[in-house]
């Protein structure tokens, strides 16, 4: 069919959509390019982990690199903006790494001539204000303009490094390990799909963009050597985040349905456009994979003392069947959950 | 939550077993509803189903039964000039036999997504352009489309009608060659504007029970444990288990609106058969807002090309048909995928195919043990 050259030849947008088509063309082009020479040195996760960011050894501890760069329409956004997103995208990349200090971070930012000016200042503003709850600073940062319609308003990328004696990966879980979710799920893209949209349920719905160091900080004192996996499900969603978590570590995942959190508001526009709020993007919650149901226990009971995990739920488990898989218990029945496609919504964050 | 809660589904699915195991044999029966395909798939109902009960999805996803020659004369539509199709957003990415009307879109032809009839009316009245509303769907859309043209329309507003008729298609699949459906599941919203008594001829000619069901996991299940009761006890009737929504006459003001724009007649249902009285077409009376009547309409120069490997290859007919299994497809999950359907079933959210996909391939999960 026609469509199968265009596929092949150009860029969509479902490329950049955290799915399945993301995940091939990095493996196909970008892996490719970065990876086969010079070989890595030993004590270096590369690109080729796909994980939430590189780590370069250190001594005794692990150097955390990661970079994020933020498109969003529209740029501000019930919760937040732009800029909230683009501190705690960072942040929260170092922080699934285990590196819940972050020693620094830099802002390139892209604006295209015309952007309003009183805008970028409440874009800087909240920056400042999300850079002050993750204890965290901007300590280089680089700025272009560009010609109306060579950018779509503001581009945002920042980086950040972040030092930890703890790695932890997304690979890393085991058959018996308890999953936990530190809070509601779909919040985020549901509320910019319905900003999007003019969906009148909007009032109730907001992102939950946060920066979420420490939180996770909590979590792991709670349960220093229990953490087997961590990932912050944006793009993609939690069942994104749980193929990937699986696959990669080679084992089944069953959930309890009746145990996910989610805001009714969000059940709501899920049921209505037909949208599983497990594939919906969110910008302050974490998947964390636990060893042991006492450790277990003790990670649900400190996430939910912090004012940000509140809503922390243990559920699911991880097993040696149907490895790879995410199967959900609708508390009915039991049906697969899908890896996610892509492009539910583009330029989400 | 009331028609989703657990205990009761599963008290229902334990009635279901039951009833199933007394017939004491595998007992097929047959929906033709997208909506509860989703339905089943979402809450994970296959899983819960008896062994012995195989639940097919048959031709109940208006998207993919429109026919090529119809996908055809829209595009053929689309790229005259002054003409824009305005259209439901799963049919723009349907193939025709060359192309959807995506590619004719990238070709230069004006294609509206409209979320309804009422929309694409909105539409012709802020343009000179001619709008054709490119109408599919079952009965239940059939009738919004009328109602909108007895309303009143601009001038430059017609409608290319794909609607279909559900009742004839039961008789079709009932009396296909090696059909192994006892039964059927009919859909709720349908029935609520036709009423539960349009089943009662098919009922009488046929000896196979219908069974009026809702959307929700009890409703489906309430409706299948009647369904295999009354194929148990071989009491070929029509049971209305939808009372809060479905009455036996229907909706009679919906009824004459639908049967004063509109007349039955035969026509392809893609990969499946010719339906005697299948399609719904304008009557004469309405020939001024009939698309078909109003422009000269030539698919034959669509035709140059034919179709792929790929398309040759696809299963949606015998899928539609209750024959095969998307499972069965070699082109499912690989070739064939949401984002680059091959078939019209991966297309529509209310396609067969489609529906497992997004459920993860194998909805059936009974054989998946829980450690926990």
């Amino acid at each position: 069919m026609s469509g199968v050259t265009t596929t092949d030849q150009q860029i969509l947008l479902k490329h950049g959509a955290g799915g399945r088509a993301m995940r091939r063309l990095i493996e196909e082009a970008f892996l490719h390019a970065f990876e086969t020479e010079p070989e890595l040195r030993p004590g270096v996760i590369g690109v080729s982990a796909m994980d939430d960011g590189g780590a370069v050894r250190i001594g005794d501890r692990w150097l955390v690199l990661t970079t994020d760069s933020h498109v969003i329409q529209p740029p501000f956004f019930p919760g937040g903006d732009i800029g909230r997103l683009s501190i705690c995208g960072t942040v929260n990349d170092l922080a699934m790494m285990g590196a819940t200090d972050v020693l620094g971070l830099t802002c390139a930012v892209i604006l295209e001539e015309g952007f309003s000016r009183p805008d970028l200042q409440r874009i800087l503003a909240s920056m400042h204000d999300a850079c002050r709850e993750a204890s965290a600073t901007v300590i280089a940062g680089d700025t272009k303009v560009m010609g109306r319609g060579e950018v779509d308003g503001i581009v945002i990328n920042t980086s950040g490094i972040g030092l930890t004696s703890r790695l932890i990966r997304d690979c890393g879980l085991q058959a018996g390990d308890r999953l936990i979710v530190t809070g509601t799920i779909g919040d985020h893209g549901m509320a910019v799909m319905a900003r999007r949209h003019g969906l009148e349920l909007e009032s109730s719905l907001e992102s939950d963009v946060a920066p979420l160091n420490g939180l996770i900080a909590a979590a792991m004192d709670a349960a220093p050597d229990a953490i087997a996996a961590m990932k912050d499900p944006t793009r993609g969603g939690v069942a994104g985040s749980l193929h990937e978590m699986a696959s990669k570590s080679g084992v089944g995942v069953l959930l309890d349905g009746a145990m996910l959190p989610v805001r009714d508001a969000v059940r709501g526009v899920s049921e209505l456009v037909g949208i599983d709020p497990l594939h919906v993007a969110n910008e302050g919650k974490a998947v964390i994979g636990v060893r042991g149901e006492a450790a277990a226990a003790r990670v649900l009971a400190a996430l939910r003392a912090h004012p940000l995990g509140r809503d922390a739920a243990l559920v699911g488990v991880c097993t040696d069947d149907h490895a790879g898989m995410v199967v959900l218990d609708t508390g009915i029945g039991r049906r697969l959950v899908a890896e996610p496609e892509g492009e539910l919504l583009p330029r989400i964050c | 939550m009331e028609f989703r809660d657990p205990a009761r589904a599963r008290a229902l699915a334990e009635t279901l077993t039951r009833l199933t195991d007394q017939v004491g044999r595998e007992v097929s029966v047959m929906h033709v509803c997208g909506s509860h395909e989703q339905a089943i798939a979402k809450f994970g109902l296959r899983a819960a189903f008896p062994p012995m009960l195989n639940v097919i999805m048959g031709p109940g996803c208006p998207v993919c039964i429109t026919d090529l020659p119809e996908i055809d004369e829209a595009i053929a539509l689309a790229q005259q000039p002054g003409v824009r199709i305005a259209t439901y957003g799963d049919m723009v990415r349907v193939p025709g036999t060359a192309g959807s009307l995506a590619d004719a879109q990238a070709r230069g032809a004006r294609i509206d997504t409209v979320y309804s009839v009422a929309q694409a009316v909105e539409l012709a009245a802020t343009t000179t352009d001619e709008v054709v509303f490119f109408a599919t769907g079952f009965e239940t859309t059939a009738v919004a489309t009328a109602a909108v043209l007895i309303a009143g329309v601009p001038e430059n507003f017609s409608v290319l009608s794909a609607h279909k008729y559900i009742p004839p298609v039961m008789e079709i699949v009932s009396e296909m060659p090696g059909t192994r459906v006892e039964g059927f599941l009919a859909a709720g919203h349908a029935a609520t504007i036709t009423g539960s008594a349009i089943f009662e001829p098919f009922v009488e000619r046929h000896q196979k029970p219908v069974v009026v069901a809702g959307f929700e996991p009890l409703d489906i299940l309430a409706a299948l444990a009647k369904l295999v009761e009354l194929i148990r006890d071989r009491t070929p009737a029509v049971v209305n288990t939808f009372p809060r929504c479905v009455s036996r006459e229907g909706n009679r003001n919906a009824q004459r609106q639908l049967w004063r724009v509109f007349r039955t007649i035969g026509g392809r249902w893609r990969g499946i058969a010719h339906i005697p009285n299948g399609n719904l077409r304008l009557r004469d009376e309405w020939a001024r807002v009939d698309a078909r009547r109003r422009f000269a309409i030539d698919v034959a120069s669509l035709w140059q090309r034919a179709p792929s490997t790929l398309v040759r290859q696809c299963i949606c007919g015998d899928i539609m048909a209750g024959i095969k299994a998307p499972s069965d497809c070699a082109l499912f999950g690989g070739a064939c995928v949401p984002d680059q359907p091959v078939g019209a079933c991966m297309v529509s959210s209310e396609g067969t195919c489609r529906i497992w996909h997004q459920y993860g391939g194998i909805p059936n999960l009974r054989g998946v043990s829980c450690p926990v």
